[in-house]
């Protein structure tokens, strides 16, 4: 039945892209525009004693100049989702008033007719600061010592406890507990779109329209409404195409409000385009967790506790989840594994840093780094093969639906399936004698293996800090064509090409008889947007429902037109037929033409629907009736469309194994990649190349973490990595091809059994890689190192031994 | 202050009048509106404003318009002949080697000049060619499938 559900269907949003044609935010031109440039600190702590804009004022072009004094309280703080008990929040405003707080944090608007002006006029405002005490390190910053923001006392903004069983007990009777330091560092997200915004205000209309490269342009507008004060009917905020989003996106930042705001201070349209400067300091960070973990076994491998202790460096400010990020580490920190007590301490901390939130995976690659690094620990400890350990502590196929120590319920899994495919994929066996031959030939080899779990589908409502369902709207043009309308806000995930597969075989048309339309809040009934690996799982079960609702309404103005019973009509991909079925043409003749031409002559008035002596109907037939609306069953309304709120009862838990085979080069220290193995099971595969192009994706920035990125602010709180040279983003020479398969498990979660992908390889592979340089380290005795794997700390193993 | 300059881009003559500092992105973009031409981080390191120049590959960010006076500028806009995709475009769209787009038109470029100098690289070549052009989408694998596929093609 399914044409287009499964198959590698080419995307329908590539051939504007690959011409050039798409319209990101800068792309968009509007007369008279305005551009805003930023002046931003240069000191990670500062008090502003002083600001002069005046020079900057009387650059030729110059509109106007805002500091964070002009503005006071006139837009509302910069939003923070997380609802954690007790949690400090410091107020956070678009612009530093009187003090600042971070390097990047912005402290002036300039306002030109030109973006060169804008910046010229940048470097002619005079600030004076007078520098405090600066705190870049998590863990010294809970110890006291200098403090971010004084009216708190100290940094530590919340504290947090969460898991099961008794931790306690369980490590006091384990025959093994292993403890390890573990870090998981700063990551830069790094859209290859900056962020941009780009507002208009309508005068007369008192309509504001704000044009920004986000994830989540429904929330967004509800935030931006209270932050500026804008009617939300009046507000419209529109998402053009997005360069990547990878959770930098998912956020409500301060230049969104102000860039508004000041459109409607001038009237006129402003733009601001994020420089990559400003994109490396001033947009969200991820990760950022120092901890400490303790593991209990029992000497044949079985888990019995795991407790995580952890710093989770916040940065100055709280960011839309910032602090939310740990609870979903918390959440995850069973992996796919039997570990009757688990608990996890947070201390978020203030740093005078820029915010983490959520990038790619969001708290649980570190939750799987963690388990992940535990279990070879164990492995290690114990002297057994890492998959041994593995296999011991999984559930079984049968126990789901299985219920951690973490309090949540994971719907359907097959972990042993995915490790054997894995591991024949890699001829694992083979692989570890090989090994062992290449160490007695001097070559330093390491085999890592990760057996990860994902949360995604986000999520349920109930678990979510501002809804977790997702809408669609689904109709059917008088002429026929469908038309959706997705809440979900994809940006690079290809939701128009798989959410118009899934229309195309539910609805039986052409799937280029299917436009998928997001991003406009004006357009679009409200939505959540794209993150959490949700877009396919959420939005695509509300556009297939939707659908279904649809086609029911369907069959009775078909039922009606056909006379006949209800119980008579029957759908399939030709249309609504009458029982018993006529003989089809041929196979494969699809959907009959339209009596409409698609290129139907301007004006031409639309033709009566030819009903008579007919055994079935196609949608077309049906969609012209219903909207000529001449002939209906009484009562019904004209029209058809349907609209669907999809609520997922639960998370999905989608999961897989990823092997990484590593050498490391004995006379530089670099670790190069032999092979990669990666078997995922993201339940029911809508399109498997979009699927392979998101698996792909998240192992590179894995590969990222693993062994090469890293944000860096040195003790004065300077950042380092400020531009795309020092911070090393990788490139198509640094990675190894991936061999990609595939299990199929599917989910009861929503009625399509799809779980969700787009953050996998983010999180499975990150520890593959790990484990593989410890695995290959491990004769000279290391059992663990901390990311990114550096050449130069990989030499120095191997050559203080040699 | 201005300069006057002349530019052929896409096969049409441009005659303008630029300050001396206006980035050959920023013209492309601003001047002549052809906003396909992307800017992700204006230091020469991301290769998203790759065009070609006389046939060369270069990052229009690090390139002022007055330095272009004069030359022959193809950017994505101008690949597609008689509304025929070049191979690398094809091959992007067959192989999946974009999802967000935003580093498309610059890898493309960079592909289409990796396949004129070798119409047959291997893929540890492709990979190479395309050192100077990041995507954070991809991970790049079917950005080499892509390549190749264009390579066979044309
Ligand atoms: S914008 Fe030119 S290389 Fe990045
Ligand atoms: S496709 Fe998004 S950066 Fe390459």
């Amino acid at each position: 039945m399914s044409k287009f559900v499964g198959q590698r269907v080419k995307r329908t949003e590539d051939p504007r892209l690959i011409k050039g044609l798409g319209h990101y935010v800068d792309d968009i031109r509007l007369p008279d525009t305005l551009h805003v440039a930023f002046l931003r600190s240069m000191y990670a702590h500062a008090r502003i004693t002083n600001i002069d804009v005046s020079e900057a004022m009387n650059t030729p072009g110059v509109v106007a100049v805002y500091t964070g004094r002009d503005l006071g309280e006139k837009i509302g703080p910069v939003p923070c989702a997380a609802a954690l008990p007790d949690l400090k929040v410091p107020d956070h405003r678009p612009l530093a008033s009187d003090k600042v707080y971070f390097v990047g944090h912005p402290i002036a608007a300039v306002v030109a007719t030109d973006r060169y002006a804008a910046r010229d006029a940048v470097d002619l405002i005079m600030v004076d600061y007078e520098e405090l005490a600066v705190v870049v390190d998590p863990e010294e910053a809970a110890k006291g010592g200098a403090v971010v923001h004084e009216k708190f006392g100290d940094n530590v903004a919340y504290k947090l406890t969460a898991g099961e069983g008794d931790i306690d007990a369980a490590l006091a009777s384990a025959d093994k507990v292993i403890k390890q330091r573990i870090l998981n560092q700063r990551l830069a997200p790094i859209a290859m779109e900056p962020r941009g915004v780009l507002a208009r205000y309508l005068p007369g209309e008192e309509e504001l329209t704000v044009w920004s490269s986000t994830q989540i342009p429904h929330l967004l507008r509800t935030q931006l409404a209270l932050m500026i004060g804008i009617p939300e009917n009046k507000l419209r905020v529109i998402t053009p195409e997005v360069g990547g989003g990878f959770g930098s996106k998912l956020n409500v930042y301060g230049e969104e409000a102000l860039l508004g705001w000041i459109s409607m201070q001038l009237g006129k349209p402003v733009k601001w385009i994020e420089t990559r400067r400003e994109n490396m300091a001033s947009t969200i960070h991820g990760r950022g967790q120092v901890g400490y973990i303790e593991v209990g076994c029992r000497n044949d491998g079985t888990i019995t506790g795991l407790r995580y202790n952890v710093f989770a460096d916040l940065g100055a400010y709280h960011q839309l989840l910032t602090p939310a990020i740990p609870t979903l580490t918390g959440l995850m920190l069973s992996g796919c594994y039997k570990i009757p007590a688990i608990q996890i301490n947070v201390t978020g901390v203030f740093t005078n840093k820029m915010a983490t939130d959520a990038y790619r995976g969001a708290g649980r690659p570190e939750a799987t780094y963690v388990v992940e690094r535990a279990a070879d620990l164990v492995a290690a400890e114990l002297g057994l093969d890492p998959v041994e350990v593995r296999r011991r502590n999984f559930p079984k196929p049968d126990e789901f639906p299985f219920k951690t120590a973490t309090g949540l319920f994971y719907d359907s899994g097959n972990y042993e399936a995915a490790l054997d495919k894995a591991l024949q994929n890699a001829d694992y066996a083979r692989l570890r004698e090989e090994q062992k031959r290449a160490r007695d030939e001097g070559r330093i080899i390491g085999i890592g293996v990760s057996t990860y779990v994902e949360i995604c589908a986000l999520g349920p409502s109930q678990a979510m800090p501002a809804g977790g369902w997702e809408s669609a709207t689904v109709r059917i043009e008088p002429t026929g064509k469908v038309t959706i309308l997705t809440g979900a806000s994809p940006h690079g995930q290809g939701q128009e090409t798989s959410f118009a597969q899934i229309a195309a075989d539910e609805l039986g048309v052409d799937i280029g008889d299917v436009t998928v339309i997001h991003g406009d809040t004006s357009i679009v009934q409200y939505g959540i947007g794209t993150f959490g690996s949700r877009a396919t799982a959420v939005g695509g079960t509300a556009v297939y429902i939707a659908i279904e609702r649809l086609k029911e309404k369907a069959n009775k103005i078909a039922a009606h037109l056909l006379q006949a019973d209800i119980s008579k009509v029957v759908w399939d991909e030709n249309g609504f037929n009458l029982e018993p079925e006529p003989a089809k043409v041929a196979a494969g003749a699809g959907v009959p033409e339209a009596d409409l031409p698609a290129g139907q002559a301007p004006g031409a008035s639309l033709p009566e629907p030819q009903i008579e002596g007919k055994k079935s109907l196609s949608l077309q037939d049906i969609a012209l009736a219903a909207h000529l609306a001449k002939d209906l069953p009484p009562d019904m309304e004209p029209g058809l469309s349907a609209t669907y709120f999809f609520e997922p009862k639960n998370f999905t838990f989608p999961f897989g194994t990823h092997i990484a085979i590593v050498e490391i080069d004995r006379e530089t220290g670099e670790i190069k990649f032999q092979r990669y193995v990666a078997v995922d099971d993201c339940g029911k595969v809508i399109n498997p190349m979009l699927v392979d192009g998101q698996v792909q994706g998240g192992i590179v920035q894995a590969i990222g973490q693993a062994l090469y990125e890293e944000v860096v602010y040195d003790e004065q709180g300077q950042l380092v990595t400020g531009t795309l040279m020092d911070y090393a983003v990788p490139k198509a020479a640094m990675l190894p091809w991936f061999e990609l398969d595939r299990t199929e498990t599917p989910t009861d979660v929503n009625p399509m059994g799809v779980k969700g992908v787009g953050e996998a390889g983010t999180i499975g592979a990150t520890p593959a890689i790990v484990n593989a340089v410890v695995d290959a380290l491990s004769p000279y005795g290391i059992r663990h190192i901390d990311m990114p794997i550096k050449p130069e700390n990989v030499w120095k193993i191997v050559n203080q031994q040699s | 202050m201005k300069k006057a300059i002349s530019i052929n881009v896409n096969g049409t003559p441009h005659n303008t009048e630029v300050e001396p500092r206006m980035l050959l992105v920023h013209y492309l973009r601003d001047a002549l509106a052809l906003t396909g031409t992307h800017v992700g981080c204006e230091t020469s390191l991301c290769g998203a404003c790759t065009v070609l120049m006389d046939g060369q590959a270069v990052k229009s960010c690090t390139i002022f318009a007055v330095q272009a006076d004069g030359s022959q500028v193809t950017t994505i806009e101008g690949l597609a002949q008689n509304g025929e995709l070049h191979p690398v475009q094809e091959g992007f769209w067959e192989r999946h080697g974009l999802q967000c787009g935003y580093c498309t038109p610059g890898m493309i470029i960079a592909a289409a000049q990796i396949l004129e100098r070798n119409p047959n690289p291997s893929q540890e070549e492709i990979r190479h060619g395309l050192e100077g052009n990041l995507c954070r989408c991809t991970g790049y694998q079917h950005i080499v499938e892509a390549v190749e596929y264009a390579a066979k093609k044309s």
